[in-house]
């Protein structure tokens, strides 16, 4: 190994082994080597699940609050079952759980967490965020949800109701933000742009078109 | 939740239900989450436990056990699950944030109870 810039803590661990493995991980590789020779699921169905996964993203949660704000109708089909309505968007789903979009108002404002693992919409935002699935998120959403948004920077008025989701077993939830003020001659498109994965967890609130300006 | 508020079509003539299919709860009842602690696999967390709720919702359609479903048993009795609406303040009787802050959670019929 070439000597290093010794400055940087990390550069000595980037050849490091990694740990090995631990009893889960060795018990799942177990179970999925053994399901393949048993020819019970292929190597490629595995592959091609793991491609399915990734190709999801919250572009398209984003898309689905944009058309929910700019067609009343769609919004009302979405409310009501949140499975057909994406899929009338051509964004199917792989797992059999029921999804439930949760709109939040100027009286209520929603939050999603899964105290017992990391339940998350992944049809539709894809994979969820390393802090969703540690414990001091899982714990303090259901705690103190109003202490654990302000450190997010989201401040929640008094008068407003905040509800924990807990996705425990069959539902999928994902929160409908309020459509940002000033944004009455946006295309659908301009719209989506506004609309980010922690908007959709119920973390912050969609952008404004300014807060977006200023961020380029 | 007009999802899970969904009526089934009267049917026409009268039809005798299977154990499971209609469910025993309705929206608007007080509920109370059992206090068991059973070996295996449970989706039910404790911190609800004991603590008291009103049935928001009825979810739909019904589904299998997944604490049978957790040991490979996929088939058979199919039950309702509920979305249950319990205060934070009943969870936590410190709570210090509005007092109509609350948790919405999915609880399998076999752990509700009515109260």
């Amino acid at each position: 190994m070439q000597p290093h810039d010794d400055d940087h803590g990390h550069a000595k661990t980037t050849v490091q082994d990694d740990p090995p493995p631990s009893y889960y991980e060795v018990m799942e590789t177990s179970v999925r080597e053994l399901l393949v020779e048993k020819e019970v699921i292929g190597a490629d169905e595995i592959r091609h699940m793991l491609e399915v996964m990734d190709s999801r993203t919250p572009a398209l949660g984003a898309k689905i609050v944009a058309r929910a704000w700019v067609d009343p109708e769609f919004k009302a089909r979405l409310l009501a079952n949140g499975r057909t309505a994406c899929e009338e968007l051509g964004i199917d789903f792989f797992e059999d759980t029921q999804f439930l979009v949760l709109e939040n108002t100027e009286k209520v404002h929603n939050l999603l967490v899964c105290t017992l693992c990391s339940c998350y919409p992944r049809e539709i935002l894809g994979l969820p965020p390393d802090w969703y699935k540690q414990k001091p998120y899982r714990a303090r959403a259901v705690k103190e949800p109003r202490a654990l948004l302000a450190e997010f920077g989201t401040v929640i008025p008094d008068d407003v109701e905040i509800r924990v989701n807990d996705s425990t077993a069959m539902l999928r939830y994902m929160v409908l933000p309020q459509r940002p003020e000033g944004t009455e001659n946006f295309t659908e498109e301009q719209l989506a742009s506004l609309v980010t994965r922690d908007a959709m967890i119920g973390i912050v609130r969609a952008n404004t078109p300014n807060r977006k300006e200023q961020s380029r | 939740m007009p999802q899970t508020a969904r009526r089934k079509t009267k049917p026409s003539i009268h039809v005798v239900h299977a154990i499971g299919e209609e469910p025993i709860f309705k929206a608007g009842d007080s509920v109370r989450i059992s206090v068991r602690y059973p070996v295996g696999h449970y989706r039910v967390p404790t911190y609800i436990r004991g603590k008291r709720g009103r049935v928001e919702a009825v979810i739909e359609p019904r589904a299998v056990n997944n604490e049978e479903e957790g040991f490979g048993r996929n088939a058979g009795l199919k039950r309702h699950y509920y979305r249950i609406a319990i205060p934070l303040t009943e969870l936590w009787p410190k709570y210090s944030g509005s007092p109509y802050d609350g948790l919405r959670i999915e609880v399998f019929e076999t752990w509700l109870e009515r109260n």
